[in-house]
């Protein structure tokens, strides 16, 4: 097994804390102005009101999967995540400043503001994702189908949950994928919920891994939410992609801290199970490894940190005070 | 027109395509029997052969995930073309459509480019019931997103798929059976027309006066010109004189010409071939609505569409739903008839 080195490391677990930071965050600005008594009505929540309107999903607990694979891509390497797309976008080196601004609709987001949250674009680092569950998987196919006719070593990611695995689209694009030999990696985050619905409510199988046997394709699970586990995982499915052998489908047991959305009441979830899920945080685990290695120490710890920290306060500090779009602009951009 | 022959509608598209492919290597076609087959309507025909099947590629009958693999593809660089057997399909697919497809060029701001044709035949006529004999258009039209292509014959057919591969935007190109010009299915003759051999484009947004006339206004696209056309040639033999019009696209939409054809004749009809209720023909109507203080009616508008049924399969009701060269000229003969309110 070929271990990451130490550069790669360092970026895994600096990048892993800048999610977790982003969306513990996120979290606490959406719920700016949504709670009484800044809201009318009687009512308990009001999801259009404060600085981030909409529905938030959020990815802290989920880190692996993103820093696992995206350990592996370059930047003209495509990737298409899901509605909870911000630790892949990180991950890929989305622009923080510009995707914050986004989600706060403002004019210097990465869609001017059209888009948000579920909807962030982002060309240079051939980022995409969608609010629509299994609507990743064929757009990849088609970057990864382009890097094939184009002759480029570029692959795709199309990130989904185990909840889109039902979808028509994962069948329909493994199959595709599979026959066209496609330089595509799958890569389902199993993070055992389907918003409120359990795996085993909803999928006749206990792994999705198993299904990529139906399309002549090797499928890999990773047990644990581990961030060295899920990079060994894409190590060998990214280097089948590049080789020209075809796509991979990696599944990832992940753990969700947060609610489906914020707001969400979680009363479909045991009351006791994000605390006993958080006793096997990834983050400290990967930072056991890199000290274990001789990579970090309290010092250099510290030091990460304080620059997550001041990333995260002036991609949320560029998008608070940037200006918002003009209402003119609401019909620009629908064509070329 | 130098080099001109007569092609058949079939035949105009699939050089098009051929010319776009010879011209950049970015331009590829993907669809279900697109190959060997040449396409189930010949849109693709022989080119297989010269472009081999990683240009020109056959697919699974997977629709989400080539109709999303061209949205990828164009993402990524390419310009891909996608052929929907029959617009009817479209309910396997239609997230990858118009939630993607369509909208993702909004919702990044302008900064992704999804040069996408989207080919896709339409129209009944022949038998083939309410699964496979719809129209469609003014659903893709009705969302944003999307430009929509209707030709009516050859020459049009080659000039508008040459420029919509060209275009930087996806757009949706519905060819109509009827007109095709194949050999296994009736069709409309003025459909098949001359084409010049050289590459040329038709721009979207202008639609041609296929015919001059005083009295009426018909406003059609696809078949239903010619269907149209032919009723003008049975009522001038009354007196009753038809400027028809060939939208040629819906969006964009060329609504001066309507409005100018409108304000000479005082009539309008639209004659369409989609469904009557909430469609193309409610939106030219609403056009010339919108301008009666430039422009002045003498009768009400009058439109002809598939009333609110799916397209039966017997041969005496779908000749009941589909508006014919018949109850065009019925329609036109009303108009002249009809006077407005002028009490109110």
């Amino acid at each position: 097994m070929t271990e990451p080195n130490a550069q790669t490391l360092r970026w895994m677990y600096e990048t892993m804390l800048l999610i977790r930071r982003y969306e513990e965050t996120m979290a606490q600005v959406y719920l700016e102005g949504k709670l009484p008594p800044h809201i009318q009505m009687g009512l308990a929540f009001d999801i259009a009101s404060g600085p981030v309107p909409g529905e938030m999903h959020l990815a802290a607990g989920q880190e692996p999967v993103a820093v696992g694979v995206c350990a592996h891509l370059t930047v003209t390497d495509t990737v298409v995540g899901t509605h909870r797309p911000h630790h892949f976008a990180i991950a890929k080196g989305v622009p923080l400043d510009h995707m914050t601004a986004e989600i706060f609709g403002k004019a210097t987001g990465l869609g001017r503001g059209k888009g948000g949250h579920m909807h962030l674009f982002d060309p240079e680092h051939r980022f995409s994702c969608s609010g629509i569950v299994g609507a990743s998987m064929p757009p990849a196919c088609g970057a990864a189908l382009a890097a094939k006719m184009l002759g480029t070593q570029d692959i795709a990611v199309a990130f989904f949950g185990e909840g889109a695995a039902n979808q028509g689209t994962f069948h329909e694009s493994l199959n595709l994928a599979a026959l066209w030999k496609l330089p595509v990696v799958f890569v389902c985050e199993d993070n055992a919920w389907a918003i409120s619905v359990p795996k085993d409510k909803a999928t006749a199988i206990h792994s999705n891994a198993k299904r990529a046997a139906a399309y002549g394709m090797e499928g890999i699970t990773v047990e644990r939410n581990d961030a060295m586990e899920v990079y060994h995982a894409a190590r060998q499915a990214v280097n089948r992609a590049r080789l020209g052998h075809g796509p991979t489908l990696v599944e990832v047991k992940t753990d969700r801290y947060f609610g489906h959305f914020q707001g969400d009441a979680e009363v479909y979830r045991p009351k006791d199970e994000v605390s006993q899920l958080r006793k096997h945080d990834p983050i400290p685990a990967l930072g056991a490894t890199l000290r274990k290695n001789g990579l970090l120490d309290d010092g250099s710890e510290a030091q990460i940190r304080d620059q997550v920290d001041a990333r995260v306060r002036a991609a949320f500090e560029f998008a608070r005070t940037s200006p918002y779009p003009s209402a003119a602009e609401a019909t620009e951009h629908a064509f070329a | 027109m130098s080099n001109a022959r007569t092609l058949t509608m079939a035949q105009a598209i699939a050089e098009a395509i051929g010319q776009e492919m010879d011209r950049d290597p970015r331009v590829f076609a993907m669809g279900e029997d697109i190959g060997s087959y040449g396409g189930i309507f010949s849109a693709t025909s022989g080119l297989l052969a010269r472009f081999g099947p990683e240009r020109i590629r056959d697919t699974p009958i997977s629709e989400s995930a080539f109709i999303g693999a061209a949205t990828g593809a164009a993402a990524a660089g390419m310009r891909p073309i996608a052929e929907l057997m029959f617009v009817d399909f479209f309910g396997v697919c239609m997230d990858q459509i118009y939630n993607h497809l369509a909208k993702n060029r909004y919702m990044s701001g302008g900064q992704v480019k999804l040069p996408v044709v989207l080919m896709t035949a339409i129209g009944g006529g022949y038998g083939d019931a309410a699964q496979h004999s719809q129209c469609l258009y003014a659903t893709f039209a009705h969302m944003p997103g999307l430009k929509v292509v209707v030709p009516s014959n050859a020459y049009d057919a080659k000039g508008l798929m040459i420029q919509a591969i060209r275009d930087d935007n996806p757009v949706v190109y519905f060819f109509h059976k009827g007109i095709m010009g194949l050999p296994w299915m009736k069709y409309f003759d003025g459909a098949t027309n001359g084409v010049p051999e050289e590459a040329y484009t038709v721009p979207f947004g202008q639609a041609a006066v296929v015919r001059e006339g005083r009295h009426v206004t018909v406003v059609a696209v696809s078949q239903m010109v010619h269907k149209a056309l032919a009723a003008a040639k049975q009522l001038q033999t009354e007196g009753i004189d038809l400027e028809v019009i060939d939208l040629r696209t819906l969006v964009p939409l060329d609504r001066e010409t309507v409005i100018r054809s409108v304000g000479k004749t005082g009539r309008l009809l639209i004659a369409d071939e989609d469904y009557l209720e909430f469609g193309l023909s409610g939106e030219i109507a609403a056009v010339v609505a919108e301008r009666l203080d430039q422009i002045a009616l003498k009768a009400p508008v009058r439109r002809l569409g598939v009333p609110g049924v799916p397209i039966p399969y017997s041969r005496p009701l779908e000749e009941a739903v589909i508006p014919s060269m018949q109850s065009i000229a019925d329609a036109c003969r009303l108009l002249m008839d009809a006077q407005l309110n002028q009490a109110a």
